[in-house]
């Protein structure tokens, strides 16, 4: 047993240094596969959301396991022997070690909150600055200056258990929502019951949708394909059956599926939760109450929520 | 039984008294934690029926309505039913005890508030078998799903859950306010603020935030009740209501409900790292600070739960800054762990494996926090299972991992009798990976966008609730061990000693188990801090004549 503090040695010194070095490599990569853990990027705030992730996941894997590996190593290392007894060296503390360690993690989550301020703010810049107008969603007109105001908006019902989309200026209503790519879009976002989420994994945007209250919502999304829109506030027994489909297509041809949704006559939107209850209903032994599904929204355009989906 | 030289001439108290009003902490302390155990096993085996419908995509298991209805009260019964008791538990065994009192401040209001327990918890296990069904919107109850109440009867499951949780609030209010007085007024002689064990200045840091979050929630929660039977409109949007409101209400308090958690937990390693490192706690007054400034911070981060609702951007940046800066009283502390255990003597044995166990997954829940409370990554990953994932690592990879640890390490102090090292290696081995498995897929599942809540999910994300599944069953055995331990070692155990573990501090000056009354008329004078592992000085005056008594006692048949 060493009874003197062996003082920083070289060989020791250069082993030291050499685990870190692997654990800064190990990190990097880990950061550079967070990008793999997330769905696909289809929106602009994608990148920026996945960036700082990937930053965090970084910093994190360095922290995990420079702490694992002193755990690691007193327990293979420092362990009592066998029928020894004794203390181990009275060490009670060391101001300035204590400075230290309240210094590097005070620096590194500061930083790391900066890095995600300044994401926040160039979110708010490209899209999701939303607009909250309190009272009656109805009667609420317009609200935000006409220089921000993007070309497209989208007016979002969600109910209980399904969700409705509705193109004013082009008299288009569907349950499945249409973007076009690159196209800033804004969504006023209205729930005739309880909260609901509106959230698209693939945009990596969600906000609540509160009853009382019109929300506005701005996203640009950015590469063509078929992603899930989930409700992400639980909303009741279907909750998790209360899911769309978002299309993103070029600028012609979504204004080809405007077109053309026009010309269809109002029909039953997609709601699984309908058609469940019915079953549910027939059963003689259904489970616990709950509240009935609002009847599908009557839409131009159904659209699907069965197809495969990218993200 | 409080002296060797005279035979006791007390009869051997009854085990009847666990099941009466009793006033000894140390009964109460023991009722609490098997209770909260009796409730822990109807939430566990609620996770397992909750496990078993997502090991598919398809909500195939149970029906829906009974799937919200399991998972609300999954994490309701977890939370007010067991993991709360469970450290008021320890708290009573612990906090008399280890600073020399002979009991509570306030004995009958200490066993008022364990029987609210029982009481409370009848409730909320009644409203299983109401008309409608149990409460099935959350352990958060939002309105207005809260308030929808289908059947449309006065007496519902969501009614019998809002006046569950507030009679909850009420008992921990009592509690609180009990075991504050207790470590404020009734220390040893000797025993000033900074020679007193960490366990208590955590258990001083989580009390008060009790007093001070619980009315938030408590007064919320009667609104709700109002709102739902009594036709109010405090949340209710269509009566000019603030449905958000509530959510600030709830989380003023339940967001510092996690410190709550967590802070005992922090100080029952702070107790059990020094003793098998056989190490002075590095750097004790700054750990015992770091509580407080928890405490602080704790109560100003509640809106990161929030940040999806609709938050200004400024208060999502704050809100953002303030949860960041958590991160540094708790840094704090795991580097004093790890300085305590470095170049210690460890023992690993199994209260030691709990802990090193426990500290991992907190590490690793600690990384993952700090992603939640950047707001952009929050956005994405709040209310996904990414945010399951990360708060089972706490409550369940680190604290109840924690509670195990203090079982083993105090169960010879109250019982009298050693549990079986063998079956608690068993145990911990099988805690620590199930609970990995079980909760580390969660975040990848979170990461691609899987809701939490949901009784069906799409296919992309079966591999990982497969494996979820897999862990979660794998815990579900990990029980078995544990509570074999714990009835055949009380039954017959070997005896222990006054001191098994070699460790400082008064309990351990006590008898195993220790008189009704403690230290009584004799309560030692503390002369030195707690931890002085290695220092070779006496905890407390005239420590080898005690010491000497209690081994002549074991010695006597």
């Amino acid at each position: 047993m060493t009874s003197s503090t062996p003082r920083l040695r070289p060989l020791p010194l250069l082993g030291l240094a050499l685990w870190v070095g692997l654990l800064v490599l190990v990190s990097v990569w880990m950061s550079r596969q967070a990008y793999h853990w997330l769905p696909v990027q289809a929106s602009t705030a994608a990148p920026l959301v996945d960036g700082l992730f990937s930053f965090e996941t970084g910093v994190g894997t360095f922290v995990f396991l420079g702490v694992i590996s002193v755990m690691i190593w007193v327990v293979l290392m420092h362990r009592a022997e066998k029928y020894d007894a004794s203390d181990a060296e009275p060490i009670e503390g060391n101001t300035k070690l204590e400075v230290i360690w309240t210094a590097i993690p005070l620096v590194l989550v500061m930083g790391i909150a900066v890095y995600a301020i300044q994401v926040n703010t160039r979110l708010g810049v490209l899209g999701p600055m939303e607009h909250i107008h309190p009272g009656n969603a109805v009667e609420e007109v317009g609200g935000y200056p006409g220089d921000r105001l993007p070309p497209e908006t989208v007016e979002v019902i969600a109910r209980q258990w399904s969700w409705e989309f509705r193109y004013p200026a082009a008299g288009v209503s569907s349950t499945e929502l249409h973007l076009a790519i690159d196209q800033p879009v804004t969504f006023r976002l209205v729930s005739d019951d309880v909260i609901h989420g509106f959230y698209i994994p693939a945009f990596r945007l969600k906000q609540d949708v509160v009853p009382g209250t019109a929300i506005d919502f701005n996203l640009t999304p950015t590469r063509e394909g078929r992603y899930r829109l989930r409700d992400s506030q639980f909303s009741g027994t279907w909750f998790a059956a209360n899911q769309a489909d978002v299309v993103v297509e070029a600028g012609d041809a979504h204004a080809a599926w405007l077109k053309q949704a026009a010309a269809q006559p109002l029909q039953s939107g997609i709601s699984d939760a309908v058609q469940e209850y019915a079953v549910r209903d027939r059963k003689s032994n259904p489970g616990w109450a709950t509240v009935p599904p609002a009847p599908p929204p009557q839409v131009n355009v159904p659209g699907s929520n069965t197809l495969p989906h990218d993200a | 039984m409080t002296s060797a030289t005279f035979p006791s001439s007390e009869p051997k108290p009854s085990w009847t008294r666990y099941f009466s009003f009793n006033t000894d902490a140390k009964v109460i302390g023991i009722q609490y934690i098997v209770l909260s155990f009796f409730y822990f096993l109807i939430g566990g085996l609620l996770a397992m029926i909750i496990r078993g419908e997502l090991i598919t995509p398809a909500a195939d298991l149970v029906d829906r309505t009974v799937y919200n209805g399991i998972y609300t009260m999954h994490g309701t019964i977890m939370l007010f039913l067991f993991i709360f008791p469970v450290l008021n538990g320890l708290n009573n065994l612990l906090i008399p005890t280890m600073i020399g009192a002979p009991d509570m401040a306030f004995p009958r209001l200490n066993a008022v508030a364990f029987w609210l327990v029982p009481i409370f918890g009848t409730l909320l296990i009644a409203s299983f078998f109401v008309p409608g069904g149990p409460a099935y919107s959350g352990w958060w109850s939002y309105p207005p799903v809260s308030l929808q109440n289908p059947l449309g009867n006065l007496l519902s499951g969501q009614g019998l859950w809002i006046t569950a949780v507030a009679l909850s609030g009420v008992s921990s209010i009592m509690g609180a306010v009990n075991f504050v007085t207790t470590i404020i007024r009734m220390r040893a002689p000797g025993m000033t603020w900074f020679r007193m064990p960490v366990f208590c200045w955590t258990a001083l840091a989580a009390q008060s935030l009790q007093l001070i979050g619980l009315p938030a929630l408590t007064g919320g929660a009667v609104m709700l009740l109002f709102d739902l039977i009594a036709g109010t409109s405090f949340y209710r949007p269509e009566g000019g209501g603030d449905p958000v409101l509530y959510q600030h209400f709830f989380w003023f308090y339940s967001h510092p409900a996690v410190y709550v958690i967590i802070l005992p937990v922090f100080g029952v390693f702070s107790e059990l790292f020094p003793v098998y490192a056989r190490k002075p706690l590095f750097g004790y007054v700054y750990v015992a600070l770091a509580s407080f400034i928890i405490v602080g911070l704790g109560l100003i981060v509640w809106v990161h739960h929030m940040f999806p609702s609709g938050v200004a951007q400024w208060m999502r940046n704050l809100f953002m800054v303030t949860t960041m800066l958590i991160a540094v009283p708790t840094g704090v502390k795991v580097f004093a762990w790890l300085g305590t255990l470095w170049r210690g003597k460890l023992r690993l044995t199994t209260p030691m494996l709990f802990c090193l166990g426990g500290l991992f997954n907190f590490v690793f829940a600690g990384i993952t926090g700090i992603m939640l409370a950047t707001v952009p990554v929050d956005i994405h990953v709040s209310n996904t299972y990414f945010v399951v994932g990360h708060f089972h690592y706490v409550i369940y990879g680190a604290a109840v991992m924690g509670v195990f640890a203090a079982i083993y390490h105090w169960f010879p102090k109250f019982t009298g009798r050693m549990p079986y090292e063998g079956l608690g290696k068993v145990h911990f081995l099988l805690t620590f990976v199930g609970a990995n498995l079980n909760f580390l897929p969660m975040h990848p599942a979170g990461l691609m966008g899987m809701p939490r809540r949901v009784s069906s999910y799409d296919p992309e994300f079966a591999f990982w609730n497969v494996l979820a599944s897999l862990g979660a069953f794998l815990l579900g055995v990990s029980i078995i061990p544990f509570l074999l331990n714990m009835v055949s070692s009380w039954v017959r155990g070997p005896k222990a000693t006054h001191n098994p573990w070699n460790a400082i501090g008064l309990e351990w000056l006590l008898p195993s188990p220790p008189a009704e009354d403690n230290f009584g008329e004799h309560v030692p004078t503390v002369i030195a801090r707690p931890y002085g592992y290695g220092l070779g000085q006496p905890l407390v005056e005239n420590q080898a004549a005690i010491e000497r008594e209690l081994t002549l006692q074991e010695a006597t048949p």
